[in-house]
């Protein structure tokens, strides 16, 4: 265990390596710098500044202290907001983006894995065509859609809850974490269904039955295991379109999380900002995908743990 | 495909496979919900390919005295504050949002198709690393670059496409990858060799017609997650610009206005949902019906 472990970490870092060298080619190959975006600054300031960022150094001479710099954790300074670092403002939005992620994973993970077991019971019939139903629904409705129209019910109409902001009023959390929530929830549900049909078809699972097991004792004791190995497998991509989904969700929201600073750095093309951002959502992304690999070989025995 | 050439690729399979696809296409018209996702979706296409004939205002008028008015005789879905009519936009948006779902698509077919055939085909140290490659390429967060990209390079719909379509050929190539892998060892294809046809013949006559279905299958659920991305993007602003319009744009400009003009919202938050719902459905439904061992589940 300990080798696949570490030997799926080695294999992580030329991806990485990769992608960070990749990352930082195309966002300097950009067309126009950071600093000619609204007024054109006269020539000496312009000097300044690039000298200041070491943009006028050769670019292989950027690239090399930029590497250096990051393997010390830091990220260069904001091209954006001149006295805030990279590094200090992914450590403010981070964290908040992570509680949302988990709060939606939650959310997803118990909804769509009751909703697929209850499903997976009696296939072909209310019980599976209702939830399964409702989760075609969670998929065809994207969160862009989802969240305002939470808004609208629940914010707006009813006025049950608040409809911005992250931890400044009681609730405020709830609408946000429900809208990046669903949509996995669906999907969950559509392969915790799927996996348990599988499983509950096997021959051991008839073996329970004639011991006389009860229904519920032979989910939880025989069947969830391998039933929910789809799932585990689907945990990796669906990290990732979480914090993807998190870009949506905290723009509809205002939530001053990872996200919404990569939306912004977006549109002001404040590159480093984004190189930054790029680098560390690949790596947590990479680094679950490994994790998720990791569990679904734990799940099911009979897949060996080479690589 | 036009119809002889269907007819000839069909006299070239073997009859099994003719019988395959009459038995698809019952099982697929007894799928209710698949058939009305299919006439649904049809409906749509017509609508889209005639809207400068069908749509009831031009592009570009606009009634600034009106303003935004709920839907009303003249104007049936209502119109937005500059006073121009929705109906007239979602049609135009509609285009645009069909042409990047189906573009895209055909992007990723074409890469993934090609890519999996060559690597399943030819096998040994060449599939290892050209399969090792799309693994490394699933493990990155795709929709960061597709933003990147679209900062780097400027926001045009030619570099939507393209970028969506180059992100999205991964699964197809997977597919098609296995798919001729258990071609490549039946024996008609060692046939085919001591008959003396060339690799690209035998590909072509032999391994395209059996790796159709499933190819067909994830096409038609690939236009849904492409138009999803497309709407994303738009967003978020970084896909589509005004002035043209996509089902994105405009829902981002809905809820904007919300509260005041909610038909802004729900209108093209409708027309989104219905075609993911028709193309979701289809695309399940054609999956049972080419596929007798998962219809039975």
């Amino acid at each position: 265990m300990l080798k696949f472990f570490a030997a799926r970490l080695l294999q992580a870092i030329p991806v990485l390596f990769v992608v960070i060298t990749a990352t930082f080619f195309l966002v300097h190959s950009a067309p126009g710098g950071p600093f000619d975006a609204e007024k054109t600054l006269p020539a000496e300031v312009l000097d300044n500044l690039n000298a200041r960022y070491n943009l006028d150094d050769p670019l292989y001479k950027q690239y090399l202290s930029y590497m250096g710099n990051l393997v010390q954790g830091d990220f260069g300074p904001s091209f954006r907001y001149s006295n805030r670092s990279v590094t200090e403002m992914i450590l403010t939005g981070l964290p908040i983006t992570f509680e949302l992620a988990l709060y939606a994973m939650l959310i997803a993970l118990i909804i769509g894995i009751s909703a697929g077991i209850v499903a997976s019971i009696r296939p072909n019939s209310a019980q599976d065509y209702i939830p399964m139903s409702l989760a075609m629904a969670g998929i065809c409705l994207p969160s862009f859609l989802m969240g305002p129209l939470l808004v609208l019910i629940f914010g707006i109409s009813l006025d049950w809850l608040p409809v911005s902001g992250w931890g400044y009023a009681p609730g405020d959390k709830i609408l946000p974490a429900i809208t990046l929530g669903t949509g996995y929830a669906a999907y969950i549900a559509r392969l915790t269904r799927g996996g348990m049909i599988e499983v509950m078809g096997q021959d051991y699972i008839r073996t329970a039955k004639a011991k006389g097991l009860s229904t519920p004792m032979i989910i939880y004791r025989h069947a969830l295991r391998g039933g929910l190995a789809p799932v585990v497998a689907f945990l990796g991509p669906a990290f990732a379109g979480l914090l993807a989904g998190s870009f949506v969700v905290e723009t509809i929201f205002q939530i001053p999380g990872l996200g919404r600073f990569y939306v912004q750095a977006a549109f002001n093309r404040d590159y480093t900002m984004i190189l930054g951002t790029t680098i560390l959502l690949s790596t947590l992304i990479v680094l679950f995908n490994i994790v998720s690999d990791i569990l679904t070989v734990w799940l099911n025995p009979r897949l060996t743990l080479k690589d | 495909m036009t119809a002889t050439q269907l007819k000839s690729a069909h006299s070239n399979t073997d009859y099994d496979s003719y019988s395959l696809w009459r038995e698809a296409s019952y099982r697929l018209k007894k799928n209710k919900m698949a058939m009305l996702g299919f006439w649904t979706l049809l409906a749509l296409f017509v609508i889209a390919a005639c809207t400068p004939w069908l749509a009831p205002y031009a592009y570009e008028s606009q009634n600034l005295a009106l303003g935004a008015s709920p839907p009303s005789a003249q104007h049936l879905l209502g119109t937005d504050i500059h006073g121009r009519d929705l109906l007239t936009r979602l049609m135009y948006g509609s285009r645009v949002s069909l042409l990047v779902g189906f573009a895209a698509t055909a992007v990723s077919l074409v890469i993934g198709v090609l890519w999996g055939t060559i690597a399943g085909y030819i096998g040994g140290r060449i599939d290892t690393v050209m399969m090792r490659i799309v693994d490394i390429l699933y493990a990155l967060p795709f929709m960061i670059f597709i933003i990147l990209l679209m900062v780097v390079f400027g926001r045009s719909f030619l570099l939507l496409f393209l970028a969506i379509g180059l992100v999205e050929w991964l699964t197809m190539a997977r597919i098609v990858r296995a798919q001729v892998l258990s071609v490549r060892k039946q024996e008609y294809i060692d046939a085919a060799i001591v008959t003396g046809l060339s690799h690209w013949q035998i590909i072509y006559r032999h391994v395209m017609p059996n790796i159709l279905g499933p190819v067909i299958v994830y096409v038609t659920l690939t236009i849904p997650s492409v138009i999803l991305l497309e709407s994303f993007l738009s967003f978020l602003g970084l896909g589509i610009q005004p002035p043209q319009s996509s089902w994105g744009v405009l829902i981002s400009r809905g809820v904007e206005s919300m509260e005041e003009y909610p038909w802004l919202l729900i209108f093209p938050g409708l027309t989104l949902s219905i075609t993911l719902f028709s193309l979701n459905f289809l695309g399940d439904g054609l999956r049972d019906a080419l596929d007798p061992r998962t219809a039975k589940s």
